[in-house]
């Protein structure tokens, strides 16, 4: 075989992947191995390769992902607590020719939020919605959620859920796929390369079922929050495929074409 | 037969030392160093020549930070 130096091969022609322009410079403020930056990344991407960066308006949540908007590198807003798809709403209605979406954790979407996101649905507004599922409050502590799995532990459970004092855990995709509003529901994970090039699938799919104002698009990635799990990024991961893939099982679960 | 050269560039100061793109290769090209950058995380290095270029690294890279090129070699 021919050989090569690294110089040589290090050569624009050659250039497979790098990090997109649509991604800012600045160090993202996510613990090491959190899968928000994957999905940063990969929305990102997706609106790169649509070249829709100057038409798009992003929506940030509270919750670990609060500063989105330094490292999306595009225009965003950022909402109170759980009212992101009450402000993509608003934002979608006064610019309906710009693509709109909003990013949210589980404690953001399905706790505080969840009247704002089942109505946004309900109305099948034309907006993306991505949601970290990672089954825990990461920003304030690891405090349980909405979303925490039966027997997970977490700082307001030290024991374990036990569902018959704290409740089930809620599964809010299955919910809005019973919708109207609803156009695609899907759930997918960033923790694998074959699961990162299928998020990335759904997420362009959602932002073009918004480009044919088909109504809502909704993509929940299932993530890790090592720090909240108190375990290691690869150790979270596997967690995350033996504990949470059962629950809440990958795949679309609503395709309306 | 067309054999794939490939090659990773890590920006090793941006690197959280996280360890996903270690079981993403399928060449295990990658492992962490002892040293730690200037953040003191071990950083990601390749510690062979087998890479193809392939990416799975750099899209699970939470952080962004790898550079793939790859060359088909006649
Ligand atoms: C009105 C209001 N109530 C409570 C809080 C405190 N708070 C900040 S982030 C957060 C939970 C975030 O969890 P999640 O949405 O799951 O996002 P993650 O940090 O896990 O990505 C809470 C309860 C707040 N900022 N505002
Ligand atoms: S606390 Fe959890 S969700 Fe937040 S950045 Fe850290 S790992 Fe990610
Ligand atoms: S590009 Fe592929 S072969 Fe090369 S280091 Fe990354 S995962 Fe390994
Ligand atoms: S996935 Fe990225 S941040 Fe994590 S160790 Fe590898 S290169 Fe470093």
């Amino acid at each position: 075989m021919a050989e090569i130096t690294k110089e040589e091969l290090r050569q624009p022609e050659n250039l497979i992947y790098k990090k997109t322009d649509l991604l800012t410079d600045k160090p993202l403020s996510y613990c090491p191995g959190c899968g928000h930056g994957t999905a940063h990344r990969i929305v990102m991407e997706v609106l790169d390769e649509m070249g829709i960066q100057d038409q798009t308006i992003g929506i940030a949540p509270v919750g670990c992902s609060v500063l989105a908007y330094e490292f999306m590198n595009i225009d965003m807003q950022q909402a109170a607590h759980g009212r992101a798809p009450a402000v993509a709403t608003a934002v979608k209605r006064l610019h309906p020719e710009k693509f709109v979406f909003t990013y949210q954790g589980d404690g953001d979407l399905a706790a505080i939020g969840t009247a704002e996101t089942i109505h946004a649905c309900n109305r099948g507004e034309n907006i993306v919605i991505i949601f970290i599922n990672n089954g825990i409050y990461g920003m304030t502590g690891g405090q349980m959620a909405p979303t925490t799995l039966p027997g997970m532990k977490s700082s307001t459970s030290p024991y374990g859920r036990d569902v018959a004092t704290m409740g089930n855990p809620l599964k809010i995709t299955e919910l809005i796929a019973q919708l109207p509003g609803t156009i695609y529901v899907t759930r997918q994970a960033v923790h694998t390369p074959a699961n990162v090039r299928k998020t990335k699938k759904a997420v362009r799919k959602a932002f073009e079922n918004q480009k044919l104002n088909k109504g809502l698009s909704f993509v929940e990635i299932v993530s890790n929050c090592n720090s909240g799990w108190k375990m290691t990024p690869r150790q979270s991961n596997e967690w995350m495929v033996e504990n949470m893939f059962p629950f809440y099982p990958l795949g679309d679960i609503k395709v309306n074409d | 037969m067309a054999k794939v050269k490939g090659d990773i560039v890590i920006d090793i100061e941006k690197c959280k030392g996280c360890e996903v793109c270690v079981p993403a290769c399928p060449n295990d090209v990658i492992a962490m160093s002892k040293n730690v950058n200037g953040k003191g995380y071990n950083y990601a290095e390749t510690i062979n020549d087998e890479c193809i270029g392939c990416a799975n690294c750099a899209i699970v890279c939470p952080d962004g930070v790898i550079t793939v090129y790859r060359k088909r070699m006649e």
